[in-house]
């Protein structure tokens, strides 16, 4: 944003005693998110919120919940539910739409699930296409959403830094990189032909420190799986793979160990790294994150296959 | 009041949000073809030790695969994202970089070299704070180089550091390097920019980076990290006044009616007067609410809902205002960066965003184009994809703005195709062509409520929209008969009808048919005027048309009837024999044949007429007009 002043904490005319120490980094990006957020429900007709149950999910509802304050967001919540997430995010999930009072829609792809596609035994690029990326696009089609707000920041991965904040999408969830609408100031074409979508990013401008720094400043609730804890864990293929339950079939020579971690991204356990850490709470995750050498998408095992495996997986539909 | 519980202050980590007060600077990065640009950046993130170790690894075994450096880092991949781009060893699309110093947060906008893309280099620039501009030093300022300068400079930016590239390759030569300076210090001052830093580097080697160059010892200046961690870049939008353009009207529940939106500029507090532009209507600010809960002031740049001291009328796209007047009008002057493959062509209509308003907008006149080159201003009747041009624009409605000089939120604008969608245009405000005060709207002593009283009906238009022959004239004609029995007052406008008259110079392009519609819009507006119920049957294949229809009557008032009966329907009755033509290839861009047919997506009233007879679709419109209490 140019030209937008700083508010210098010291500054802020009318801030009550005890209420939150703000950064104005952080009030900028939230301002930022804000209005993207309320011109996504002004201009589409069915817009809707993928709810990953992450920590920029969490911090993507947080922002929602403010946006539309005293109301409540004018749009539902997606989960696209593989049936392979760790346990614990799904009880938060269910908890949270419960305390907010928000409908929740959950979607899993019943063909793939009566197919009995699992990561385990046919790989992760086709369970991801089939559970993920063919079940998003289904649930996005049988509700007739024109508009999937979601949490993906530029920061995150290569094709990410060059996506729009509103991204285009064909009738057949296409996504063009080389055909992208351009997108200057905060002016954002919303036109749509009839099939067509839009993916919004409301989080584009954050980083992984920044997504942090607004949990630990907001106070904002979390899966406990990005604190520190033992959890029984065996070693495969170089990553830490917790058993979260009894579906994951353990090699001859795997035995699970209870060991101090955690994760830095939430997705399906199977595919999900883990990184041993004693950072049991969020000033030592950011300190840690603050000393960190690795990236975040480090833990997730989908992008190795190629150096593009995630332009690819985007052009055709996945998040 | 704030939807969170403040968390105990103790719970925080004092030292890291010390940190966080950090400010960001954003800038862009331009240059030709080759000049280093994805180099410099990638340069940069490197030497800020923004990078993890696993993207270290994967850059350098990228290096040695997809390199263009013979196994050497090369800094260009950690850039350029896309796949067709390590391919073809060129950026083809902006890339969002974040990276940190002890001093400053950067956002760098990478944007690419080729003439095509110049779209790409205006859209970096417009939330840029300073650009980057790279040329090689073997070649100097080229006509690339006096473009993007030129992009730079209408985009409002005033401050520059010049890139002198691949200095190892001209012998560190400090002679050559003050030509170049020289030379684009004399474009910048013809430019207007007012902030130039010129810094000889090596980008792939690091010189002048980071850390100062110990092979150009007769260069003292700042590095670029240096310069960049200094420059004040700093605009003073919260000294203007008060500008908060609405983009949406909260309403929970019947005793909250907010009113949300960012701050463009200046300040407000509770209880100070506002004005609601562009009706003029005045009350005061009753609470504040922002995303930290409620305060008693608010500055520019803040996401807020504002609740009234008065329940007066405001929606989307009207601007809240205090202190000076801003600029209101339907006549505009601006410059225009040509961004579609299709040429603009005076005359033609294309929808226009500024700020949260959406308004039909046409190009009246192209004053002229600009010679990117010499920055000549030369005649012209279109501009093509890349150019710039000063034009003259005519809106459907009144727009609340600002020029591009004074506020760069409410100055700005896009054009976009309302056939293709695309984003036709960018457009920066040069200045307002009819005083507000002018185009007050002439309001009769007899309005339109009393007229609608009088008659004892409330106003609307019907709008059948539908394929050929689908049986929208024939249902309007049997709504038009049955309403007069009733004792209604109504007008029906038939599309082939007015082609014959007030609609005779138009054909069937689809700039004509833009056109049709926004005079049948415009007419049923009218007649609405009068308290009359229009019916306007017409194909209007358009829904961005229909919309801007929509838009000109007030809530309630367009009454969109989708008569849906499916195509092959259609062609089996071809009443007029025109599927058959069509078909034949003797009447090219038929809708439903060769033209697209963009149903509504929500009209108020769909009927089909393979399933339902013309009467019982009159009885059903009847009966949705005494439901909505029409009658």
């Amino acid at each position: 944003m140019l030209d937008v002043p700083t508010v210098a904490e010291s500054s802020l005319p009318g801030r009550a005693e005890g209420e939150p120490l703000r950064t104005s980094h952080l009030q900028r990006l939230e301002a930022e998110s804000i209005h993207i957020l309320r011109e996504t429900a002004a201009e589409f007709r069915k817009p809707v919120m993928l709810y990953s149950i992450g920590k920029d999910s969490s911090v993507l509802l947080h922002l929602a919940m403010k946006a539309f304050h005293p109301g409540k967001p004018p749009f539902p919540l997606l989960h696209v539910d593989t049936t392979w997430k760790f346990r614990e995010m799904i009880e938060f999930r269910d908890r949270r739409a419960r305390e907010l009072g928000l409908d929740l829609i959950v979607h899993t792809n019943n063909d793939g699930l009566s197919q009995g596609i699992d990561p385990f035994r046919h790989g992760s690029a086709r369970y991801t296409d089939v559970m993920k990326t063919q079940a998003l696009r289904q649930a996005l089609d049988l509700h007739g959403f024109d508009a999937a707000i979601g949490g993906a920041r530029r920061d995150e991965e290569k094709s990410r830094a060059k996506e729009r904040i509103f991204s285009h999408r064909s009738a057949a969830h296409r996504w063009d990189p080389k055909n992208q609408r351009p997108e200057l100031w905060s002016l954002y074409n919303t036109l749509l032909a009839p099939g067509e979508s839009m993916r919004v990013f409301p989080l584009s401008n954050w980083t992984e420190l920044d997504i942090w720094d607004y949990i630990l400043v907001e106070n904002i609730p979390i899966v406990p799986l990005y604190l520190s804890a033992p959890r029984p864990v065996v070693e495969r293929d170089g990553a830490l793979i917790m058993v979260d339950d009894e579906r994951m079939p353990l090699r001859p020579d795997e035995e699970p160990r209870m060991r101090s971690v955690r994760f830095r991204t939430l997705g399906c356990y199977p595919l999900t790294g883990a990184t041993t850490s004693d950072a049991a709470t969020l000033p030592e995750i950011v300190r840690e994150m603050m000393a960190s050498r690795t990236s975040e998408r480090q833990g997730r095992m989908i992008d190795r296959d190629s150096p593009a495996s995630m332009e690819r997986k985007k052009a055709e539909g996945y998040f | 009041m704030s939807y969170h519980e403040a968390p105990s202050i103790a719970a925080l980590d004092a030292p890291r949000l010390d940190q966080d007060d950090r400010p960001t600077l954003r800038f862009v990065t331009c240059g030709s073809v080759d000049d280093g640009k994805s180099t410099l950046v990638g340069r940069l993130l490197y030497d800020s030790k923004t990078l993890f170790d696993d993207q270290l690894d994967a850059l350098a075994s990228e290096s040695k695969t997809a390199g263009t450096t013979g196994g050497d880092l090369d800094f260009a991949l950690l850039v350029d994202g896309l796949q067709a781009e390590r391919e073809q060893g060129i950026t083809i699309d902006v890339a969002y970089r974040f990276f940190a110093t002890k001093l400053r947060r950067f956002i760098v906008a990478d944007t690419p070299g080729h003439a095509q893309y110049t779209r790409n280099m205006a859209t970096g620039a417009s939330n840029a704070d300073l650009a980057v501009v790279l040329v090689d030093a073997r070649k100097g300022v080229i006509t690339q180089t006096r473009r993007h300068s030129h992009i730079l400079s209408l985009l409002g930016i005033r401050h520059v550091v010049l890139a002198v590239n691949k200095m190892d390759l001209i012998g560190f030569d400090g002679d050559r390097f003050a030509a170049i300076t020289a030379e684009y210090l004399t474009l910048a001052g013809q430019l207007g920019i007012s902030q130039v830093q010129c810094i000889p580097v090596v980008a792939p080697d690091g010189d002048n980076i980071v850390a100062a160059s110990t092979r150009m010892p007769w260069y003292t200046g700042p590095t670029v990290t240096a310069y960049l961690e200094s420059v004040d870049v700093a605009g003073d939008v919260s000294q203007r006044p008060f500008r908060l353009p609405v983009q949406w009207v909260n309403r929970p529940h019947a005793d909250f009616r907010g009113f949300c939106g960012r701050i463009a500029s200046g300040a407000i507090a509770t209880g100070e007067t506002v004005t609601v532009q562009p009706s003029g209507l005045r009350t005061r600010v009753a609470r504040i609410l922002t995303p930290g809960g409620e305060r008693d002031r608010a500055a520019a740049g803040e996401s807020v809902t504002l609740t009234l001291a008065d329940e007066i009328d405001v929606s989307r796209g009207d601007v809240l205002t205090a202190g000076s007047a801003p600029l209101v009008s339907d006549q505009l002057a601006a410059h225009l960066v040509w961004f579609d493959d299709e040429a603009m062509v005076a005359g033609r209509r294309y929808l226009l965003k500024c700020g949260t308003a959406s308004t039909g907008a046409v190009v009246a006149t192209l004053k002229h184009s600009i010679a990117i080159d010499t920055m000549a201003q030369e005649s012209a009747a279109t501009l093509d994809v890349n150019q710039i041009g000063y034009v003259h624009l005519n809106l459907d409605r009144p727009l609340v703005f600002e020029t591009y000089r004074d506020d760069r939120d409410m100055g700005s604008f896009i054009l976009v195709d309302p056939i293709s969608h695309r984003t036709a245009a960018a457009g920066m405000i040069d200045l307002s062509l009819r005083r507000a005060t002018n185009i007050h709207w002439q309001r009769g002593a007899v309005d339109k409520s009393m007229r609608a009283r009088l008659k004892q009906q409330r106003p609307c238009v019907l709008w059948f929209t539908g394929l050929s022959g689908a049986g929208k004239s024939t249902i309007a004609d049997l709504v038009d008969r049955r309403l007069a029995e009733l004792g209604r007052h109504a007008a029906l406008l038939d599309g082939d009808n007015l082609r014959h008259g007030i609609n005779r110079d138009l054909g069937f392009s689809n700039a004509e048919r833009m056109e049709n519609v926004r005079r049948v819009a415009e007419i049923a507006a009218l007649f609405v005027d009068a308290g009359m119920i229009a019916l306007a049957a017409l194909i209007s294949p358009f829904r961005s048309e229909r919309e801007l229809a929509r838009q000109r009557l007030e809530a309630g008032e367009f009454i969109e009837i989708h008569v849906a009966t499916p195509l092959a329907e259609c062609e089996r009755r071809d009443p007029k024999g025109l599927y058959r033509k069509a078909r034949a290839g003797e009447l090219p861009a038929f809708t439903g044949i060769d033209q697209p047919y963009e149903a509504p997506q929500a009209p108020e009233i769909t009927i089909d007429t393979s399933e339902l007879s013309s009467e019982a679709a009159c009885e059903r419109i009847i009966g949705y007009l005494r439901e909505h209490h029409y009658l």
